[in-house]
């Protein structure tokens, strides 16, 4: 689960990280009041969507007058933001903030992520913050310095030590940036995240640190212990299927193609893609109805499936293992009749009580095609979608 | 021969009496398994399945001398189960369940192999030795004692390659579902190691998905260590890249972890790689010549 900016930013503040003061607003008639409140001539006003890419899109303005606030506070508020990270309709703008804005000498990166290859929490650090941090991750990695954290101990000061050194931080910067690091590392594993960046993490003219920039990523399978985060989410910055989808557990990813895709299992979901594309077809969404699906779940995957207007023929793709073959069976039939499906239905049902469910199926009279072989079940579907 | 489980093995069920635990203990108990007991905490004394209960995994191993501890609990009680068996010095600890925090996988992995523990899993189909045993939510019926080991990330592309090497008569040594969590507690490279040690086994399908470098990992190992022919479908060849934030993802793996690089890393190796899932079974016969 993602976190807006000024979310993170709260969560900052609450671990003793140092961020300018700001207010975030959601109606453009409180801007004006709320920049008086913050001291000095200029602002930064920054857009508040679960994206990147925000500054080059104009997501992200420095101004100098209450005019240029309320403006942008009009260009944006209640519409949406397209970045190279969002998809072509980009993120609704509900929220903006608006910061005192500092002057800035230096900005460095700051990153911390599970990496599944050492299987520890890593920091990374870097002298070349900004928006080109990607590509100097791939052309200069060596300028990516990178510290793992042991799992039992926790985080240290030594290591902090060693990141700042790397980065040739001043005598006056290396116990601020110690500080940080440790705050950094309590922060991420008080609340589990996935992922947290400060990109840039300044240094000010003064010569002190200052996160600008915020990004947390919270692992979805630890919310049921994190109450304050899982206040914090934000449907609206969700795709609308994929949020109905996770209600019912259901793991839906809208796609660009026509045709519609049912499948247990993420990797079968995945496959099950790649064969459709294979036999020349191009699929609408991956959707994994998981392990327990039973048939008012088949029924509600059906009805987000459908909900997409481009589909134009479903394939199902069922290896029963915990999941019952007859089960999924009945809720096709239980869906297709109650919705009334106008589209080709593909069936493939294999393992767990294959048999009996495409029985069920033949029975049916409805117009239900039932394929025996991955392969067939692909051809079929991609003919029906021409 | 097969690798990790045996009919010999002595198993028993952490969550027996739950609903899950129950309906997958019972079809083991048919296939062979030798689950002799359970735990499930305050319910020590009662009979399961015809079996004894216990209040911990110590007291299930000083009844049955278990060696195998088989996990169904729920996500939130999983690093302390698994760390519960692996401290009272069960060696194979098979976890099912979906859901565990990232950050609980950290110190539990830590843990198991500080304490010499296999952990399989979590997130994950279990595993089987078909004909003897099996330790797992799989549709037993599909498997076929035979010569292919098969390791894989996800839970229904593992039936899909079990399918078909059965069907092609080719049979399965043992089949390992890694699971697909980011920290898993065994690797491709620990299985591929265990495979290539096993006489049974003379071939290894290896079934990986994108996301994360294990497979380039995997990939290294066996250029270097697996002389047995492998066969190798990555899934989401053709998945499109996902909206994200920040760099962190990408940094970290400094671009890695595209099917195309998987592919490419395999082909290396001298893998057998195939790009449709319906194709697993012709891999095996292409790359062994078994025909």
């Amino acid at each position: 689960m993602n976190l807006h900016e000024y979310q993170a930013k709260e969560l900052f503040k609450k671990f003793n990280m140092p961020v300018t003061e700001s207010y975030v607003v959601d109606t453009a008639e409180k801007v004006v009041d709320l920049a008086e409140e913050l001291n000095g001539k200029k602002w930064v006003v920054k857009a508040q969507v679960h994206a990147g890419g925000r500054g080059k899109a104009g997501g992200v303005e420095v101004v100098d007058s209450y005019e240029s606030i309320e403006k942008f506070a009009n260009k944006w508020l209640g519409n949406n933001l397209v970045t190279f990270q969002t998809d072509d309709i980009g993120q609704p703008v509900n929220k903006i903030l608006i910061e005192s804005c500092s002057d800035i000498a230096d900005e460095l990166y700051l990153g911390a992520v599970i990496d599944r290859a050492s299987q520890r929490l890593v920091v990374m650090a870097s002298r070349e913050g900004g928006i080109d941090i990607e590509e100097v991750a791939s052309k200069n990695p060596e300028k990516i310095f990178k510290v793992a954290v042991d799992p039992l101990k926790g985080p240290n000061s030594t290591e902090a030590n060693e990141l700042a050194t790397l980065l040739k931080l001043e005598s006056s910067q290396v116990d601020q940036f110690i500080d940080l690091y440790l705050s950094l590392v309590n922060l991420f594993i008080s609340k589990d995240l996935a992922l947290l960046e400060i990109n840039p993490l300044a240094i000010t003219s003064e010569g002190n640190l200052l996160c600008l920039d915020a990004k947390i990523n919270v692992d979805s399978n630890a919310l049921y212990r994190q109450k304050e985060i899982l206040a914090m989410r934000d449907v609206s910055q969700e795709d609308q299927r994929e949020a109905l989808a996770s209600e019912w557990d259901l793991s839906y990813v809208a796609l660009e193609g026509n045709i519609g895709c049912m499948v247990n299992g993420a990797g079968l979901a995945m496959g099950t893609m790649d064969i459709i594309q294979i036999y020349g077809g191009s699929p609408a969404n991956f959707l994994d109805v998981g392990g327990a699906a039973d048939s008012k779940k088949v029924a509600e995957a059906f009805k987000i499936i459908l909900s997409d207007n481009h589909v134009k023929a479903v394939l199902i793709n069922i290896f029963g293992g915990i999941v019952r073959c007859d089960t999924i069976a009945e809720g096709i039939i239980t869906a297709v009749k109650e919705i009334g499906v106008k589209v080709p239905v593909i069936v493939r049902l294999e393992g767990n009580n294959a048999d009996l469910g495409s029985k069920i199926l033949s029975d049916s009279s409805l117009n239900i095609i039932s394929a025996t072989s991955l392969e067939e079940a692909a051809q079929l579907v991609v003919k029906s979608s021409k | 021969m097969s690798i990790l489980l045996n009919k010999e093995t002595r198993v028993i069920c952490q969550g027996f009496t739950g609903s899950q635990a129950t309906m997958h203990c019972r079809q083991s108990l048919d296939y062979g398994t030798n689950i002799l007991g359970g735990v499930t905490p305050g319910k020590g004394g009662q009979v399961h399945l015809g079996l004894p209960v216990f209040n911990s995994v110590n007291a299930a191993i000083e009844k049955t001398s278990a060696t195998a501890s088989l996990i169904f609990v729920p996500a939130r009680f999983c690093k302390s189960s698994i760390l519960e068996a692996a401290e009272a010095g069960i060696s194979l600890i098979v976890c099912i369940t979906e859901g565990v925090p990232t950050l609980d996988m950290l110190e539990v992995k830590v843990r198991c192999d500080q304490l010499g523990a296999r952990l399989i899993g979590p997130n994950c189909p279990g595993i089987i030795t078909p004909g003897e045993s099996k330790m797992g939510i799989m549709p037993s019926e599909i498997h076929l004692p035979g010569k292919v080991g098969i390791i894989s990330r996800s839970g229904t592309l593992t039936y899909e390659a079990v399918k078909q090497t059965s069907d092609f008569g080719f049979g399965q040594s043992s089949c390992i579902g890694i699971g697909g969590d980011p920290i898993p507690g065994s690797s491709f490279i620990d299985i591929l190691r265990l495979f290539q040690g096993d006489e049974q086994t003379e071939a290894i399908v290896m079934v990986g998905e994108i996301g994360g470098t294990a497979e380039e990992s995997a990939a290294l190992y066996i250029k270097n260590n697996v002389t047995k022919p492998v066969i190798s479908y990555i899934a989401g060849v053709t998945a499109p890249p996902g909206k994200r934030m920040g760099h962190a993802g990408a940094i970290i793996s400094g671009g890695k972890g595209t099917a195309e690089e998987k592919f490419a890393a395999l082909l290396d190796a001298g893998v057998h790689t195939i790009k449709s899932p319906a194709d697993i079974g012709r891999g095996v016969a292409e790359a062994t010549g078994w025909g």
